[in-house]
């Protein structure tokens, strides 16, 4: 039995210790918003943060993870963070697929955390282990740069 | 910027920003069983012996005894089997499946599944191919003629690799039987294609299938025919079960065993007169793979661009799609056009090169014009911006100089730029439109004024929910958020053919547009009322004949003009993109941001198939870069610096003036990027991908 922090509430998996995170969410806790798309940590789109580090959930078993705290999707929508990204990534419909949505913006959230104000390369380094096939990463990198400067003072 | 060309917020954002949108893994159902397929690992061979193990209760063995009706997956030819019979002609060919309640039991199972197999030798190479799938040829003018009156003959031989389309979310598919009818749902592009195929391999009759699009991550052309295989094999499994399956592919496998690019090898002979192109004869091979699936007709598109951008009075085009004992290959975004794009483009530049010209000139001296006749003696019927294109992408990216500039260097950084002219056909290649799809667009005027869209084609990432949309709501003058979309479902939906070919927006949006005037007319408030379009062939075509390969293989084209610069560290190879630039004319573009992003990433698309994404067989058949640790996709630091510029040439016949986009964008990265390698290595490149290991052979000859 891991307990942990999922997105603000204290849980117990009951699932088995060397179980991919990415699995339990998506099938203990019904945390769809985390996509599986590699298994391997190539691609980024289960990346959830795992005490404040985005970690792709693919490769932490859920043995590592008693007493720490993750955000997903679901949990990180709530916040007004989210908020101004929400609004930045729409302004400029950085949106097409969606499969690496969620992951991108958990990315972005820990890019503006580290730093609020990221030039455009700091932008791109950040999101690098996001793979995106639809956009060309241009969308993406000017919603995070619009929301850095949108947010002042919430990063 | 046109009005309709202001971009709003997508009608998918919402959903998908908040991780809210249910893709075909996200659904569970009660009592829903999951399904692995057994692929083959042997290239051809005869089936001997299949031995299982006895299995738990609840799960289930399907194969090809379990097909109820035609064990064949309706695409073109018919030929690709729901589970293999006999033989298998691939390394993938899907023998059976297994289903269960628990997929870790699945696994299991399959582990402990042996296969014995009489192996045959399989045809790994397509230029030893015995079996030709499709042949096409063509000609105008006086080809024989004009190479025998030649002053010199120039001959030259290209190669274009697979690509992996690389979709975000894998292949997948549920389907579940109740009330004596079939329902599959999942990751598609074309839903009444799924519901053709997945009648016939049932015996259903077509009314008791439904098929409906889950929101999709992503396609490129690799969710056009491929889901039709994966559904009939899902449906196959929960007929025999009489329970929901579903199916999930893992990357490993969506990448070795689902369709990708067909390679190529084109070669160009080259007829030249006091320094003129007098005519061109050319020989186009593709690798089809082990079936027929989607060949016929990428070979075509292949085929109709073989002389690219160019008029050329005397032309031969012969084309060959070959079997070999290898994955099939299908549609990816450019449909066979990139790969002879990148041959004649190259050829072009080789042929300046030895003539002694700028490659950018000499091209320019052949570019079409309006009224010009098309490969297939039909027409461009429309304005040709190239050249106006050509000057913005100069300014951009100040080509001509640094062009010039490049040709001499020494030192480790080596720069190179290039530049490349492309078009793309927009829609359906030839009369299919007309005799094939025959499309049928619905709008549903609600008791409450809400305005619903009906039709069949899919927004896979691309926008459409919401072009369509703005078409709808434009047209009938009410808000955006009054006028409603759905994905499609055939229950609702009517047939507006497959979400292919650049057609959507062009021929559906304008069936739509169409649909909306009326409704305008006949608008009753409070009222329920549904109008009905159907495709009608623009009256200036000339009819395309494909026994003849004649006429207007396409009503249109959109333009594409590429420049792409790079810095090359001789001492290791490595190659930096510097710039990326991209002038591409779409018509109106309904959205800006929607096609700056088609754009964006249409073109980074190509660029990963020019330089990095490499996929090859090894001896035995089996693909080795199946996974994103050895199939490399561009990421966000690969070209920092892409620009992409839309220009304005609005199309008479297309809604509010747009014509097809999605394509366009990845059909000419190629030849800019090796043209740019060729400028900065000195040599003469004609290979895709160039890959760093490509770079480090030319510079090992040339310091050798």
């Amino acid at each position: 039995m891991i307990k942990f922090n999922l997105n603000g509430k204290e849980v117990i998996s009951s699932s088995k210790e060397n179980e991919r995170l990415l699995d339990v969410l998506r099938n203990e806790f019904s945390i769809t918003g985390v996509k599986c798309g590699c298994k391997e940590g190539e691609c980024g789109a289960c990346s959830v943060i795992l005490d404040g580090r985005l970690v792709n959930s693919c490769m932490v078993a859920l043995g590592n993870i008693e007493e720490s705290t993750i955000v997903t999707i679901e949990g990180y929508r709530e916040t007004k963070r989210f908020d101004v990204l929400d609004k930045a990534y729409a302004s400029v419909s950085a949106v097409q697929c969606g499969f690496c949505i969620p992951g991108m913006i958990l990315a972005s959230e820990c890019i503006l955390d580290k730093n609020p104000n990221p030039t455009e390369d700091e932008i791109r380094e950040g999101i690098s282990g996001n793979l995106c096939r639809c956009t060309g990463y241009n969308a993406i990198v000017k919603a995070i740069s619009i929301a850095a400067k949108e947010g002042q003072g919430l990063w | 910027m046109e009005k309709i060309s202001e971009s709003v917020k997508k009608k998918d954002h919402d959903d998908k920003i908040r991780g809210s949108a249910l893709y075909v893994d996200d659904h569970v159902m009660d009592d829903m069983l999951y399904g692995k397929l057994l692929h083959s690992t042997k290239a051809k061979a005869k089936i001997i012996n299949i031995s299982i193990p006895k299995l738990p209760q609840g799960y289930f063995v399907v194969d090809k005894n379990d097909v109820t009706g035609v064990n064949r997956v309706h695409i073109v030819e018919d030929d690709t089997p729901v589970y293999v019979e006999n033989t298998v002609e691939y390394v993938g060919d899907p023998i059976l499946m297994v289903v269960g309640p628990d997929f870790k039991e699945v696994e299991a199972i399959l582990n402990n599944i042996i296969v014995t197999y009489e192996e045959e030798i399989p045809v790994l190479d397509m230029t030893k191919s015995d079996t030709v799938f499709f042949n096409y040829n063509y000609e105008k003018g006086d080809i024989d003629k004009a190479l025998k009156e030649a002053d010199c003959i120039f001959i030259e031989t290209f190669q274009t690799g697979y690509q992996e389309q690389a979709y975000l979310e894998t292949q997948g598919m549920i389907a579940y039987p109740h009330d004596g009818r079939m329902t599959v749902r999942g990751s598609m592009q074309c839903p009444y294609y799924v519901y053709g195929a997945v009648s016939k391999a049932l015996g259903y009759e077509a009314k008791d299938i439904q098929i409906i699009q889950d929101v999709t991550g992503g396609g490129f052309g690799g969710k056009e025919a491929f889901p039709s295989i994966l559904a009939c094999q899902v449906a196959v499994a929960a007929k025999k079960a009489n329970k929901p399956v579903k199916v999930i592919f893992g990357r490993r496998e969506d990448m070795e065993f689902t369709s990708k690019r067909h390679p190529s090898i084109s070669t160009y002979k080259v007829a030249i007169k006091d320094g003129k192109i007098t005519g061109m004869d050319i020989d186009v091979l593709f690798n089809s793979g082990a079936y027929t699936t989607l060949s016929p007709v990428v070979l075509q598109r292949g085929l109709i661009c073989a002389n690219g951008v160019y008029r050329i009075d005397n032309l031969r085009v012969v084309g060959r799609a070959v079997k070999i004992n290898t994955v099939p290959c299908g549609a990816y975004r450019g449909f066979g056009a990139p790969q002879t794009f990148f041959a004649v483009e190259m050829i072009m530049d080789h042929i300046a090169k030895e003539i002694g010209v700028d490659s950018l000139e000499f091209k320019e001296e052949y570019i079409v014009k309006q009224g010009d006749s098309t490969s297939t003696s039909g027409k461009y019927h429309f304005h040709v911006p190239l050249p106006e294109m050509i000057d913005q992408i100069d300014k951009l990216a100040d080509y001509r100089t640094k062009r010039k500039q490049y040709i001499n260097q020494a030192g480790r950084y080596r720069k190179g730029i290039g530049m490349s002219l492309f078009f793309h056909g927009c829609g359906f290649t030839g009369s299919g439109e007309r005799d094939f799809i025959k499309a049928v667009a619905k709008i549903k005027k609600n008791s409450d004024d809400t305005v619903e869209i009906l039709v069949s084609n899919s927004d896979i990432g691309q926008g459409l929910k919401t072009t369509f949309s703005k078409i709808v709501g434009d047209t009938l003058g009410i808000p955006y958020e009054q006028v409603l979309i759905n994905n499609p479902d055939t229950d609702l939906v009517p047939d507006s053919g497959p979400t292919v070919a650049s057609r959507s927006l062009m021929t559906v949006g304008e069936l739509l547009r169409r649909a909306s005037e009326k409704l305008k007319k006949e608008w009753k408030a409070g009222e329920v009322q549904v109008i009905e379009e159907h495709f009608v062939e623009p009256d200036f075509i000339i009819p395309f004949n494909l026994d003849k390969f004649k006429g207007d293989a396409y009503p249109t084209y959109s333009w594409g003009v590429n420049a792409i610069e790079v810095e090359v560290d001789t001492l290791t190879a490595e190659t930096k993109i510097l710039g990326a630039w991209g002038s591409f004319d779409v018509g109106v573009p309904i959205d800006m941001n929607i096609i700056q992003g088609q754009m964006q990433g249409g073109f980074l698309q190509g660029i990963g198939y020019s330089s990095m994404e490499q996929m090859s067989s090894n001896d035995k058949g089996m693909i080795r870069n199946n996974s994103f640790s050895d199939y490399i996709i561009p990421t966000a630091v690969d070209v920092p610096n892409l620009v992409t510029e839309i220009i304005n040439n609005p199309y008479s016949h297309g809604p509010y003036g747009a014509k097809g986009a999605g394509e366009l964008p990845l059909v000419g990265a190629a030849p800019a990027y090796v043209e740019a390698m060729e400028n900065a290595l000195g040599a003469d490149l004609n290979k895709i991908p160039f890959t760093t290991e490509d770079t480090m052979n030319v510079l090992q000859g040339v310091h050798k």
